[in-house]
């Protein structure tokens, strides 16, 4: 449930979140042979294609049933079967994913009734799965779209099978390609099997092309996705999530596979917790080039904390991501001042409480359902030194003159979003590194001398 | 400086090839792949250019709805009136009223440049993105009281000349009466403020907004204001949207031939100057499908007559210089005009010779807009570059074929649902410029008024003239010709970069520009040979897949 707004209507500028229905997309994505499908008006789909494109420099196909003025009066049914019948003829998919738009949800289409029709009528040829999600931006931001088709999937698809199976699931929250492969290395050093959702490591990061790609390669596979019920247990990332129905806690309950909610794994805290998890569900030790990791990570924090200690930072993004990076930052002694989300879940401050132990002698400000001018106008008085966040907080980094160091989503100013490492103690190292050396930047750039040792 | 140079590609020697490929095979080919309905559809849309009488080539279909499930690069109608046409103006506070997602995407993603220091109040809220951001509770009761405490929060804050609003899809669907919520809030407030119904499921793509946006500005914001500049030549320039600061060099290049540059639409452009540009005496249209609207009523209600122009390449440039010296028929101004292009062409040539032999035959393709797609092959021919397929997103048939075919067009469902206005002569301003016979004639002085030829006349036979374009048919034309270079947008770019092939954006210019005029030409000219030549294509294909005894040697070792 959201939290209950005040009815004092105010105007957003420069808002914080995005449309649901691109985190959908986003997790569609990231299965094997999928094609999302908006169903709404071609100009959603466009724009979110954009988005996805800018930051992840990729090419991003979303369908769209492509709404006119009359569908508008009678409902979208038959654009919507119009378009998965010519998704399937030129895709040839093994799934599609359809998300609704604010349009479609305000008509009230429904989808799922629409399309079991649309399977009758076509019976005899095999279709492809199709899974729909009720995605209206209007209740919710890119997050809730991403976790609710990540939990539609599953819902949809995932069964019990008879196997002895061992494998692990894990949904990792809306992380990076280079995060979802470091998090495939560590499951594959820990000899532990894994079904990730999604996965868009490949799919949204991949090489150059040799032919045409109708859809790009890579993906969870439905297959995988279906055994998702066979797990020995599921991890899931995102402290706001574990308040949330997820994906996890429906495959508990319907087939009873054990679920870890767990922070995203950044910085040392919560990483420990992270590979502990997964030491207790696999019975086996950390592997030692873990081990290795986390002692150059502490050694570098011994080294580096006297630069960045007592540094003041102003983070934003999904809520989730803020909680990651705000606990990372208050380990390594950087107070977090302003911890901001245009995602309203009612749970940030609470949450942050748990990461920060000493969250309310600090100050710090835990802000949800703010838009950018709100950000400004508090970052303004909090003096911070640094901005960590997506490249939407530019504007004010520049009015502010103070550095923003780039994370999450969207990137669409420098190369490299989809590359950027935040998780596990490889990630919590290349983060640690790079704000240590921005203020330590910043100290070398004020001072009149041109100092080239430290 | 002198590039790198990269060796020779594989896929070079094929480009030689290019002429032996039959294009009716290759049409042929990408149409069977389509089911059947859609192929009788896209092969209306995927012409190869054939001069069928004196005036007239094939006809193309174009402006019709893209069909559902088929990948198109199409924005919305609300996309085309708030982010393109719209939004490019510093001084109007754009507030979308619907959720957040369709305000957020159109967020100064166009590289629009504006200089404020030009309008005394120094407004800029090009940077900010306003929107009332509906939650459930307006779906279900309605949005009316937000829109009308966002406009009061927005003009406590900002104090704008002007508010505009625009609706997205749900509002159309629920009900909510913008404009009489702008009305109430004009009169309170006492600024401009006023709406457009440019909900996304109108028309069939972003060009509906352009009609939509081009209503808009006539009928609440040109004539406002009636004070008359100095100045011998003056003129608006329409379609003009200064991305990448094109409209900066435009600028420059008037002010040196003295003509006088009252407002334009919209680029660098304030309200101030909307207001009062129906004092120009002539108007000039730069990007023909977005604003034609604007040009044709202005000349119905003030009389000010418009010419089709284009800065994009030298030739075209000088071209278009001497057309407007030609229309005023001044000795002063033919002879300054001709004194600027004197001043400018050397460092052109020069450019010119530089970069030609490393490009003179290359391939080009270009699939954007309404206009670029045209202007841009004029830059590519001045380094010997061929263009062999072109097309738009949202163009209509006489973007194509020319204006004459105008009549011939049929008016669908999807365009008579976005309102014509009907245009009088305004009974004190209407002030003919010219001669009525030269009005009636559209010509003066030897210069064709209200003329635009389109597109295919400038194409050589044979070549493919495409009409929103698909993912599909791009990647098999890229597939058979492998084009030196592709420009598209954004959508496109990272597809066609797959592929190893370089591609510009021609919507945003990547981060490059400003390409206008004759400094622009220079800085395209160099800036083609650069990315067409650069040493990183070298490296497509890793040293064992170049030569199989290598690798042979890599397994044996
Ligand atoms: S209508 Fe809804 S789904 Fe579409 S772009 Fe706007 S916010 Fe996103
Ligand atoms: S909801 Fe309508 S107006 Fe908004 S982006 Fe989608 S198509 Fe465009």
């Amino acid at each position: 449930m959201k939290a209950q707004k005040n009815i004092e209507y105010k105007a957003t500028s420069n808002a914080c979140k995005l449309c649901s229905p691109l985190g959908a997309s986003l997790v569609f994505r990231g299965i094997e042979k999928s094609m999302p499908l908006l169903h709404g008006s071609q100009g959603c789909s466009t724009y979110i294609r954009r988005y996805l494109i800018s930051h992840f420099n990729e090419p991003v196909d979303i369908a769209s049933s492509n709404f006119t003025e009359e569908t508008t009066i009678f409902g979208g049914g038959a654009n919507l079967k119009i378009a998965v019948q010519n998704i399937i003829k030129q895709y040839d998919p093994e799934l599609i994913g359809v998300a609704t738009t604010c349009l479609s949800e305000t008509i009230g289409d429904d989808v799922p009734l629409i399309l079991r029709d649309y399977n009758k009528n076509d019976s005899g040829k095999l279709s492809p799965a199709i899974v729909s999600v009720s995605t209206p931006s209007y209740s919710g931001t890119h997050i809730d779209g991403f976790h609710g088709a990540v939990k539609a999937t599953v819902d949809t698809i995932a069964e019990k099978g008879n196997i002895e199976a061992k494998h692990v699931n894990i949904f990792p929250n809306m992380l990076s390609p280079e995060d979802l492969r470091h998090l495939k290395d560590i499951f594959f050093d820990f000899g532990a099997e894994h079904i990730m959702l999604p996965d868009y490591s490949q799919t949204l990061d991949g090489p150059l092309w040799s032919e045409y790609q109708k859809i790009p390669e890579g993906g969870t596979t439905v297959k995988q996705i279906a055994s998702m019920g066979d797990a020995a247990a599921s991890i899931e990332f995102g402290r706001i999530l574990a308040e949330e129905e997820s994906a996890g806690k429906l495959l508990k309950k319907k087939f009873q596979v054990p679920c870890y909610s767990l922070g995203i794994p950044i910085g040392v805290n919560e990483t420990d917790v992270f590979f502990n998890a997964l030491s207790t569900i696999t019975g086996k030790p950390v592997p030692e080039k873990y081990v290795q990791e986390r002692g150059r990570l502490i050694d570098a924090y011994a080294d580096g904390h006297k630069y960045v200690f007592e540094a003041r930072a102003v983070v934003y993004g999904e809520e989730d991501l803020v909680i990651g990076l705000a606990s990372f930052l208050s380990e390594i002694g950087i107070v977090p001042v302003l911890c901001a989300s245009g995602g309203e879940s009612g749970h940030l401050k609470n949450k942050l409480c748990q990461v920060i132990p000493d969250f309310e002698t600090r100050g710090i400000e835990a802000l949800e359902g703010v838009d950018f001018v709100d950000i400004g106008d508090a970052a303004k008085k909090l003096s911070p030194d640094f901005l960590i966040g997506s490249s939407k907080g530019y504007k004010i980094a520049r009015e502010i003159n103070k550095p923003l160091i780039r994370v999450g989503f969207p990137i669409h100013d420098r190369m490299g979003g989809a590359r950027i490492l935040h998780i596990g103690y490889k990630g919590t190292q290349q983060l640690f590194d790079t704000i240590s050396n921005i203020i330590i930047a910043s100290k070398q750039d004020a001072s009149s001398v041109g100092y080239t040792y430290m | 400086m002198e590039p790198m140079r990269k060796e020779t590609t594989e896929y070079e020697e094929k480009t030689d090839n290019w002429k032996d490929i039959d294009p009716k095979k290759v049409k042929q080919e990408i149409m069977e792949k389509y089911p059947p309905k859609v192929a009788r559809k896209r092969s209306k849309h995927f012409v190869i250019n054939k001069k069928v009488d004196d005036e007239n080539y094939t006809e193309i279909q174009a402006n019709v709805r893209t069909i559902p499930g088929i990948i198109s690069q199409r924005g919305c109608c609300y996309a085309g009136c708030k982010g393109v046409v719209m939004g490019p103006t510093r001084d109007i506070i754009n507030l979308t009223h619907g959720p957040i997602g369709c305000g957020f995407y159109s967020w100064l993603t166009r590289r629009n440049q504006t200089d404020p220091s030009t309008t005394p109040d120094g407004h800029n809220f090009m940077t900010y993105c306003f929107s009332t951001d509906m939650e459930e509770r307006e779906i279900i009761f309605g949005g009316e009281k937000k829109l009308k405490a966002a406009i009061q929060e927005a003009y406590d804050i900002f104090k704008p000349k002007m508010i505009s609003v625009f609706a997205t899809c749900p509002v159309g669907l629920i009900g909510d009466d913008i404009h009489s919520v702008t009305r109430e809030m004009e009169k309170k407030l006492g600024i401009t403020i006023f709406g457009f119904s440019c909900e996304g499921y109108k028309g069939v793509s972003q060009s509906a907004g352009h009609h939509v946006a081009n209503n808009g500005l006539f009928q609440h914001v040109i004539g406002l204001d009636d004070t008359v500049k100095e100045g011998d030549y003056k003129v608006n320039l329409l379609g003009e949207y200064n991305i990448g600061g094109d409209a900066f060099l435009i600028e420059d290049l008037f002010e040196r031939c003295g003509i006088t540059l009252i407002s334009t639409f919209s680029g660098n452009s304030s309200v101030d100057h909307f207001s009062n540009s129906h004092t120009a005496d002539l108007n000039l249209i730069m990007c023909h499908r977005s604003i034609n609207y604007v040009a044709d009523m202005m000349e119905q209600k003030y009389g000010i007559p418009w010419l089709k122009i284009n800065f994009l390449s030298a030739e075209a440039t000088s071209r278009s210089l001497r057309k407007i010296a030609e229309y005023y028929g001044d000795q002063k101004l033919i002879d300054r005009v001709e004194e600027v292009i004197a001043e400018e062409m050397p460092a052109v040539e020069k450019a010119q010779a530089e970069i030609r032999p490393r490009l003179e035959g290359k391939l080009a393709m270009m699939f954007v807009g309404g206009s670029r797609a045209h202007h841009y092959q004029e830059l590519f021919k001045e380094i010997g570059m061929i263009t062999i397929a072109a097309g738009y997103e949202f163009a209509h048939r006489d973007d194509y074929e020319g204006r004459h075919v105008l009549p011939k067009i049929k008016v669908d469902a999807d365009s008579r649902n976005i309102e014509e206005l009907d245009v009088q002569k305004d009974p004190e301003k209407y002030n003919p410029r010219i001669d009525k016979k030269e009005l009636e004639a559209e010509e003066r002085h030897g210069v064709r008024l209200k003329d635009y030829e389109g597109m295919m006349p400038d194409m050589e036979e044979g070549d493919y003239v495409i009409d929103d374009i698909s993912q599909y048919e791009t990647e098999k034309l890229i597939e058979t010709y492998k084009p030196a270079i592709f420009c598209a947008g954004i959508k496109e770019k990272y597809m066609i970069q797959k592929h190893g092939i370089p591609m510009k954006q021609l919507h945003s210019y990547d981060t490059g520009g400003p390409y206008a005029v004759y400094k622009g030409a220079v800085n395209f000219y160099y800036e083609m040979d650069r990315m067409i030549n650069s040493k990183v294509w070298d490296h497509i294909k890793a040293p064992w897949e170049k030569s199989p005894e290598l690798s042979a040697m890599y397994a044996y070792e």
